[in-house]
């Protein structure tokens, strides 16, 4: 065979991707890979994806007994079941997208070791997986508020598409940047497991916003108030719990939800280039550390 | 796969598909570092780190089209060469540049899944391999025929026995359509009938005027197949000639 004349053909620099672009590029494999760890997470499992109903269902209901009956939340908040676990939600869909993307380069690295893929893929798998567990209790919420009262508006509907895509850009930002740390130091999975048990009570989902702005100095309360996790949690109480209320004027809401929330945008969007820039920079080390 | 466009290498002609350059890889052999480790490292002064060179300062210049034999004992840095070309890892210094696809077929079966049906991993694999669905989709039957096992093509993988495993794997791998192939010691895949299967397989990838890159030490396989090899030692390029020539120099080390 004669060697054909290439000089039209670009030079590419190997194991050099453009990260997360890559991601939707090959967005085919993405959606095998998250199949693939839907099916392997339920493997040899009689219930299957019936585990996440399960498992946040005994959640709710422990919180509900413990906080709403025994604490007496129900006498506090209004609709305090539909309150809880529009909350809850929020805070389930991030940890466990948070959790899985930092693990998610060290489970697969039997592949990151051998074949040159667009490393970014597995994170961005996981937060996917974490969004299909979402969805049916995202279904589950929405008939629990349809029960007690509530009913379509544009401006709440736009609050919660808007949170969903906070918490989906901080937990992609945040897998990246821990999951990438997590190959050198396997620290990260301890870190990031105590950082997850404690969301759920640095937001406002089992009490509300303004019992621990009347406690703390006040810039506590700016800090609280500007966490993008309680940001999202305001705009799903905001979505799917104050419309349905009787009794819970706007006011009751926390003031500036709508400046929080750009400001959580802005951090969602830093957390996300930084998470992107340490992977890449991280990186190089994979298949010589895994 | 996508990769950012790259300046040409200084040392390219109008041919070439891979190029080397000086490339160094250095690897930190780190034991320990837990803080107990590191606090007692920083007392007592001492480096953690203990380096070594897999690689020390390679070039090659691969033309489309030619067959490269990578030879050496173990040790002396083939695989290494070999995961900086496919992008695994990236070299301490110097550059690796190529032109065109290129698929490894570095450990075939890596991106299977135990869990998933032999189906799946086809799709799967063929998606990890660079392929698009309607590329799958086109060559499922080849690549099922290929391997041989149409009977257990919806079974779960982990039932396979390791030559079926294997020969699935393989037959997804050189299916695919890049111009540079690297190909890592797989070549002792299966029994003896699908062995003399994939070797033809890979000679039908050269006559089409693929880029071969072949890392065995199945030295009279190589000599045979390729057009040229390379000898390393210690990290370093000591031969560069015809196969049979590499394959003599490597016997007389």
């Amino acid at each position: 065979m004669s060697a054909r004349d290439l000089t039209a053909q670009p030079w590419t620099e190997p194991g050099r991707g453009s990260g997360l672009l890559d991601v939707v590029r090959r967005r085919y494999l993405l959606k095998l890979l998250v199949r693939k760890e839907l099916r392997v997470r339920y493997r040899g499992s009689v219930l299957g994806l019936a585990w996440s109903y399960v498992k946040p269902g005994v959640q709710y209901v422990v919180y509900f007994l413990a906080l709403g009956i025994f604490l007496q939340q129900s006498r506090n908040i209004e609709d305090f079941p539909v309150y809880l676990f529009s909350g809850l939600v929020v805070v389930n869909v991030f940890t466990e997208a948070f959790g899985n993307a930092t693990r998610a380069v060290v489970w697969n690295a039997p592949l990151v070791k051998k074949i040159f893929l667009p490393r970014e893929l597995f994170p961005v798998a996981s937060v996917w997986v974490a969004g299909v567990h979402f969805v049916p209790q995202l279904v589950v919420l929405l008939v629990g508020a349809l029960l007690s009262g509530w009913r379509l508006e544009v401006l709440p509907v736009l609050g919660a598409v808007l949170a969903t895509l906070i918490i989906a850009a901080l937990a992609t930002g945040l897998g990246l940047l821990f999951g990438s740390l997590n190959v050198v130091f396997r620290d990260m999975e301890n870190f990031v497991d105590l950082t997850n048990m404690v969301v759920v009570w640095l937001s406002p989902v089992l009490y509300r916003w303004d019992q621990v702005t009347q406690v703390v100095p006040a810039w506590v309360g700016v800090l609280y108030q500007l966490n993008p996790i309680t940001v999202a949690v305001e705009l799903y109480h905001y979505a799917f719990w104050w419309p349905g209320t009787r009794d819970t004027p706007a006011t009751a809401l926390p003031p500036d939800l709508l400046v929080n929330s750009l400001v959580a945008v802005v951090i969602a969007a830093a957390v996300l280039v930084v998470g992107q820039l340490v992977f890449r920079r991280v990186e190089g080390r994979f298949a010589i550390d895994l | 796969m996508s990769v950012l466009p790259a300046s040409a290498p200084a040392s390219a002609g109008p041919t070439s598909r891979i190029v080397v350059d000086d490339v160094r890889m250095q690897f930190v052999l780190r034991h320990n570092r837990s803080l107990k480790e590191l606090a007692m490292a920083a007392v007592r002064g001492k480096d953690l780190g203990n380096t070594f060179m897999a690689l020390d300062g390679v070039s090659l210049n691969v033309d489309s089209g030619e067959t490269v034999a990578l030879l050496g004992h173990n040790g002396s840095g083939k695989s290494t060469l070999l995961k900086l070309i496919s992008g695994v890892m990236h070299p301490t210094s110097g550059s690796v540049r190529l032109r065109g696809r290129i698929a490894g077929l570095i450990e075939v079966g890596a991106g299977f899944h135990p869990d998933l049906t032999g189906r799946e991993n086809v799709y799967l694999n063929g998606a990890i391999l660079g392929m698009d669905e309607a590329a799958i989709r086109a060559r499922f039957d080849d690549i099922v025929a290929f391997s041989e096992i149409e009977r257990f093509i919806d079974t779960e993988v982990k039932h396979y026995s390791s030559g079926m495993f294997l020969r699935l794997a393989f037959s997804v791998a050189v299916h695919t359509d890049p111009e540079i192939f690297l190909i890592d010691e797989i070549l002792s895949v299966g029994d003896e009938p699908f062995q003399r299967k994939c070797l033809d397989r890979i000679r039908e990838l050269k006559d089409e005027g693929r880029t071969l890159v072949v890392v065995s030490h199945d030295l009279n396989m190589v000599s045979d197949l390729c057009s040229r090899g390379v000898v390393l030692q210690h990290g370093n390029q000591v031969f560069d000639g015809s196969a049979a020539d590499a394959v003599a120099h490597l016997r007389s080390l």
